[in-house]
């Protein structure tokens, strides 16, 4: 037996339990059974209404590229700040973490007024390639973006600290050509941790409201994505309605962070097969 | 340890006896009421202080005011609610049985110290010449309003419009097609009244914006002067300003005589006048006649005479799949 530096195992795990219990299980729970006084023919009624439909396609097609962009240039940035040393890494770094830290009303506030068909930025856009940002759904997509961001950087970051240059070395001294290194040296180890970074990215603008709702324009069918129908669900005092909603929208993060587990799980399992044989 | 926990408990015990003639209100409001209350809370605790001899502090509570209502009914508790629409109280009432259903009866004035009304505010000079609900569907105005799916008081918006149609068509039909038509003039629609006073005045946005009277007054003469000007349309709508006394939290907290008391004072002339001061139109007629400059007799419409009260209203006009989500969802 291993002696462990904090006290026992029933400790521990109930205290995990209860904290979880509280702090997750028991809200979601209170969320589910609200939801459960719903008759299917409601929840149909509910769902299947056009601006329902349009708002959630909308949400999760904006968040899909939302997190795809993330992955892209998240990628570049943390191989950036991993491999390299540079001047002022370190405000880069803080840069990093501050659409953590900054509350998203804030973020939407400073998005609107630089994307906006008279911010400095919107109108340059606008101007030069004929799209306007803020109030389309282009808007929505750099709101969930920004607020996106840190996620893949953050669970890349370390991933790519871990592997061996030594490794990358190794192949080309073997002749492999870069693009070879890429993809049969850093590619493999990489993709789980990105495909775990586009998902919390992706689960995370899924739900986002404080900075969409600046940006956005809300406007029904065209621009409203998922948390605002769901709040003005509750202006109206519909809880019910709301809650078959957020029902729905629990169900999709929750399904989207399973399938992603399983694959890790999948993925490492054949992975470190394959390298052992 | 142990021996800390005690000494700040029996300290905690101590306070509260040390400070027996001292009362606490939490007054739960809706947004745009911030400096208003600011300015009259000390006034009233210095009234009740020399009057009772007691000291009381107000606490407040700002957010929308549908949101509000939402946060007293599951608990938030408030002694006092001051709301942007009587329907928000009605809700209280009827969900949360935080006060009887008549709760309107209990103060004068159908329980509204104050009201206002529904303006347009437009660019300096006023290029679109905009006077009246039908220039707003001109072709090239683009509208600002909130939607009035998530924000309460953008149904009066809605509501005014939608009648001085019906009054110059007299036809649903075609109340409907102007309101069907105004909304395909406005390009954002905000989740609220001050997201909409921002798209419009911060950003640049539209080229009209409609909105309370208290907002554009604020805005004409304090915030943005000389940039904007206020348009009263020929007939617009009353927006009655209601406050209540949660009776049920009053009585659990004992507050109920010094909230009484408290809204009493709004309807007193020194209540009436700071919310003069703050651009809401007083009720008491002394207090109306001395602001009367500022405030321009217009033709009001009520929710209740046109269309039978909220109830009926929000039927008609904002449920889901009522005639404003027809607006978008139909084309």
């Amino acid at each position: 037996m291993v002696r462990r530096v904090l006290p026992g195992f029933g400790l521990s795990l109930g205290i995990t339990l209860m904290y979880l219990g509280a702090i997750v299980v028991f809200p979601v729970s209170m969320l589910v059974l609200r939801a459960a006084h719903i008759s299917f023919a409601q929840f149909q009624i509910i769902l299947l209404s056009p601006r329902t439909m349009h708002a959630i396609g909308l949400t999760v097609w904006t968040s899909f590229v939302a997190s795809s962009i993330n992955v892209l240039f998240g990628f570049v940035v943390a191989w950036v700040n991993t491999r390299y040393q540079y001047p002022f890494k370190r405000v880069v770094d803080a840069l990093i973490d501050l659409p953590f830290a900054l509350p998203t009303s804030v973020a939407g506030i400073a998005l609107t007024a630089g994307f906006s068909p008279h911010g400095w930025l919107g109108k340059t856009i606008e101007t030069t390639f004929g799209y306007q940002v803020a109030f389309r759904p282009l808007g929505i997509i750099v709101a969930m973006t920004f607020v996106g961001l840190p996620f893949v950087i953050r669970t890349l970051e370390p991933v790519l600290k871990e592997i061996d240059v030594e490794a990358e070395e190794a192949g080309a001294s073997l002749g492999a050509s870069k693009w070879q290194i890429f993809s049969k040296i850093l590619f493999p180890s990489l993709l789980p941790a990105t495909i775990t970074g586009f998902t919390l990215a992706f689960a995370r603008v899924l739900g986002e409201f404080g900075s969409i709702v600046f940006i956005s324009g809300n406007m029904p069918m065209k621009t409203e994505v998922v948390s605002l129908l769901i709040l003005s669900k509750l202006e109206q005092y519909d809880v019910v309605g709301a809650a078959a909603l957020a029902a729905v929208m629990m169900v999709i993060s929750f399904c989207l962070l399973m399938v992603i587990n399983g694959f890790q799980v999948w993925y490492q399992r054949r992975f470190f097969e394959a390298s052992s044989s | 340890m142990k021996r800390i926990v005690w000494l700040l408990l029996i300290m905690g015990v101590g306070l509260q006896g040390g400070l027996y003639a001292q009362a606490t209100l939490l007054n739960v409001s809706y947004d745009p009421t911030r400096e208003f209350y600011k300015e009259l809370n000390p006034k009233f605790s210095a009234y009740w202080k020399e009057k009772t001899g007691i000291s009381v502090t107000i606490q407040q509570s700002h957010g929308g005011s549908g949101k509000q209502a939402r946060a007293v009914i599951d608990g938030l508790g408030a002694d006092v609610v001051t709301l942007a629409l009587s329907y928000d109280i009605d809700q209280i009432a009827k969900k949360a049985n935080l006060l009887p259903e008549n709760w309107q009866k209990q103060l004068p004035n159908n329980s509204s110290p104050f009201y206002s009304t529904i303006v347009f505010l437009v660019r300096k000079g006023n290029p679109k010449k905009i006077r009246d609900w039908s220039d707003l569907i001109k072709p090239g105005v683009e509208v600002i309003t909130p939607s009035p799916k998530t924000g309460g008081g953008a149904r009066y918006n809605v509501l005014a419009a939608w009648q001085s149609a019906l009054d110059r068509t007299k036809s649903e039909a075609k109340a409907n097609a102007y309101l069907k038509d105004l909304f395909k003039h406005v390009p954002v629609l905000d989740s609220g009244a001050r997201g909409s006073t921002t798209t419009f005045t911060q950003r640049g946005i539209g080229d009209v914006l409609i909105t309370w009277e208290n907002e554009a007054l604020l805005l004409t003469l304090e915030k943005e002067k000389g940039q904007f000007e206020l348009v009263y349309p020929p007939q617009s709508i009353r927006a009655d300003i209601p406050v209540a006394v949660v009776e049920k939290n009053a009585k659990t907290h004992g507050t109920s005589r010094v909230a009484k008391a408290y809204l009493t004072y709004l309807f007193l002339p020194d209540g009436q006048t700071i919310g003069a001061k703050y651009y809401y139109r007083p009720k008491d007629k002394r207090v109306f006649d001395t602001f009367k400059q500022q405030f321009p007799a217009v033709k009001m419409i009520t929710v209740e005479e046109k269309f039978g009260g909220w109830d009926k209203a929000n039927a008609k006009f904002f449920d889901d799949g009522a005639l404003f989500d027809q607006i978008y969802t139909s084309r």
